[in-house]
């Protein structure tokens, strides 16, 4: 009998392997894909051109009104963004107790960067920080009239503080709920099915302006003499209530492709419904939906703008309203308004983006991940 | 034999309008190892996924260790800590380490503390062969490792009967002799089980008897000496003319 020995494995040929065998592969494989590779070359440097001379070599930078801003060939007009910058950020809040929402800002972010980092520990306290004891702080700390903080009315918020505000509790209150309208969409008990149904295709079938016109123009009507509240925290729950059908819907997508085999195998080891449902379906589930979870939060965030029809100043509201300034009135205001806006908002989306790939590769439990 | 730790009496079962399980009527003894075969559709895996109420009967009675199955809740926990089952599928909790799948139950469900649970859970991945897998996820292991989890992970509840459902027929060739190992020790060590299977040489090993189902119904149980060289019904001599 003879035995079997494997040929021992050798290197790859040299030119297929390291930064000339990827390009080689990639970029240039075919006549075709290098007359591609170098158009699109062509085509991106022409755009960094177009886009480096608008926003730096013809842009103007300091200055204090308009006439700044009024070169013959006039790039940005960054001195409007830096004249207005408190506006954005703050809106109508009284420049005297910005501070508590600079406070606001920083307790969030010293609650959130820690949680967000899988490694670091001491996530129970983290998450009774961030849901217990912040929304009170911050409730507190923003609108004041306790503790010997002056208070600020709703109506003088605006800019990143409201798109924030509103952003924030739409992503933190669609979540749970979302999920218990799928669970509840998926549940044996008719009543509950027929409930979570009827809400979610409700909330699904009308567009956010509608839904925040009933909140702000038409709640008032149903609601006793007397009981009237604020614009915002009805806003805050149109906005939660929105994106909750929203995400009920993404979260069934999840719960629907876990196999039937994980709650046979769950029931015969004696789990009961909510807790294979919180140990075994929900952490494959959302797992599998973060994606669709993630698009919904970025859909979300951008949806905030939607709140100036009632009246409420978000970032891209103030900009607008600041462009009626006169003493800004420049050709390019209008531009360099809406490119800050949009490059704030696509810096919060792109981190949501990139935060999100980084937690699909983290779960990976298949055998090139964990 | 000693009093029935499984009674099932004209019990009949239906999906829908499809009548599955035609009058069992079966008794198994403590420590009795019994081995059900048949075609498939015949009804074997849901006889046996009835045992734990994975599936609910409409008539007869059910009675695990004294408990009869009916549709109350708490009855149903008590019977699953008892009843450890292994799936064709192993149906392994891909999101948790091995070691995670065997304490899932001591933990949640019998409230052990956690150093015991992954005592327990490591004793018996030593007794399964796969003791230096147990932070490893499942995706990791190939099938026949998944398998024997799934039958750590069962055993982790301490049951006192266990049931297998085709347990070696997802696997490669290669792999069902460490997992049908595993299992002839189980049966030495006095376990009560019933294993839905086609190895007929785990049954002629192990097996006290053998039952054989067609459509639904019991169609001849017997001690495999017998089963296997003198089948008695016509039904039971074509199926295992095909098999063996």
């Amino acid at each position: 009998m003879t035995g079997f020995t494997p040929t021992p494995a050798r290197p790859a040929p040299a030119n297929t392997v390291g930064f000339v065998g990827w390009a080689r592969e990639n970029l240039f494989a075919t006549k075709l894909d290098s007359l591609l590779t170098v158009l699109a070359i062509t085509l991106i440097l022409y755009v960094m051109k177009v886009v480096f001379g608008w926003a730096v070599i013809d842009a103007s930078f300091s200055g204090s009104d308009r006439t700044a801003c009024l070169k013959d060939v006039q790039g940005a007009c960054w001195p409007f963004i830096e004249a207005k910058f408190g506006q954005f950020i703050y809106g109508r809040y009284p420049d005297a107790e910005r501070w508590r929402v600079d406070l606001v800002f920083a307790a969030g972010l010293i609650g959130l960067v820690p949680m967000l980092m899988p490694n670091v520990g001491h996530k129970r306290a983290n998450m009774i920080f961030l849901l217990g004891f912040y929304p009170v702080f911050a409730f507190i700390m923003l609108t004041g009239g306790v503790l010997g903080l002056a208070a600020v009315d709703t109506t003088d918020w605006g800019g990143l503080l409201v798109t924030l505000v509103v952003a924030v509790t739409g992503i933190v209150a669609s979540l749970p709920l979302g999920i218990l309208l799928a669970l509840g969409r998926r549940s044996d008990l008719p009543i509950v099915r027929a409930l979570c149904i009827g809400f979610i295709e409700i909330f699904r079938g009308v567009p956010l302006i509608t839904v925040l016109f009933m909140a702000s123009v038409m709640l008032p009507l149903f609601l006793p003499d007397g009981v009237n509240f604020d614009k915002l925290v009805r806003c805050l729950i149109g906005v939660a209530l929105f994106s909750s059908a929203y995400m009920a819907e993404v979260v069934r997508g999840g719960l629907q492709a876990i196999p039937k085999g994980q709650y046979e195998a769950a029931a015969a080891l004696g789990l009961s419904y909510w807790k294979t449902t919180r140990l075994i379906i929900l952490p494959q589930a959302l797992k599998l939906v973060i994606p669709g979870i993630v698009n919904t939060f970025i859909g979300l965030f951008k949806d905030t703008t939607l709140v100036l029809i009632v009246g409420l100043f978000d970032l891209l509201g103030i900009v607008q309203l600041h462009f009626t300034d006169a003493s800004w009135a420049t050709p390019e205001t209008h531009i360099t308004g809406y490119v800050f806006a949009g490059a704030v908002f696509w810096l919060f989306c792109f981190a949501m983006s990139r935060y999100s790939i980084f937690m699909e590769n983290h779960l990976s439990t298949d055998r090139n991940g964990s | 034999m000693s009093d029935p730790v499984i009674r099932i009496n004209k019990m009949n079962k239906w999906f829908g309008n499809f009548h599955v399980l035609r009058d069992i009527n079966l008794n198994v003894a403590a420590g009795e190892k019994i081995v059900i075969c048949g075609p498939s559709g015949s009804g074997k895996s849901t006889l046996i996924r009835c045992i734990n109420r994975l599936e609910a009967h409409q008539e007869g009675e059910i009675e695990v260790e004294g408990i009869t199955l009916d549709g109350s809740l708490k009855n149903l926990e008590d019977i699953r800590s008892n009843v450890g089952m292994v799936f064709q599928q192993f149906n392994l909790f891909p999101h948790m380490t091995v070691l995670e799948n065997c304490t899932l139950s001591p933990i949640w469900v019998q409230q052990k503390p956690k150093a015991e649970a992954e005592k327990l859970a490591r004793e018996l991945l030593a007794r399964v062969r796969i003791p230096d897998q147990a932070d490893k996820y499942p995706g990791q292991l190939s099938g026949g490792q998944q398998q024997r989890v799934a039958i750590a992970r069962a055993l982790c509840m301490n049951p006192r009967i266990m049931l297998f459902d085709e347990p070696t027929s997802a696997l490669d060739p290669e792999m069902i002799k460490e997992v049908l190992d595993v299992m002839v020790e189980l049966a030495e060590e006095g376990m009560t089980m019933l294993c839905v299977t086609h190895e007929m040489g785990f049954a002629r090993q192990v097996a006290d008897r053998v039952i054989f189902m067609d459509e639904g119904e019991i169609v001849e149980e017997n001690a495999p000496e017998a089963f296997f060289s003198n089948p008695e019904n016509e039904r039971t001599q074509l199926f295992l003319s095909q098999v063996l």
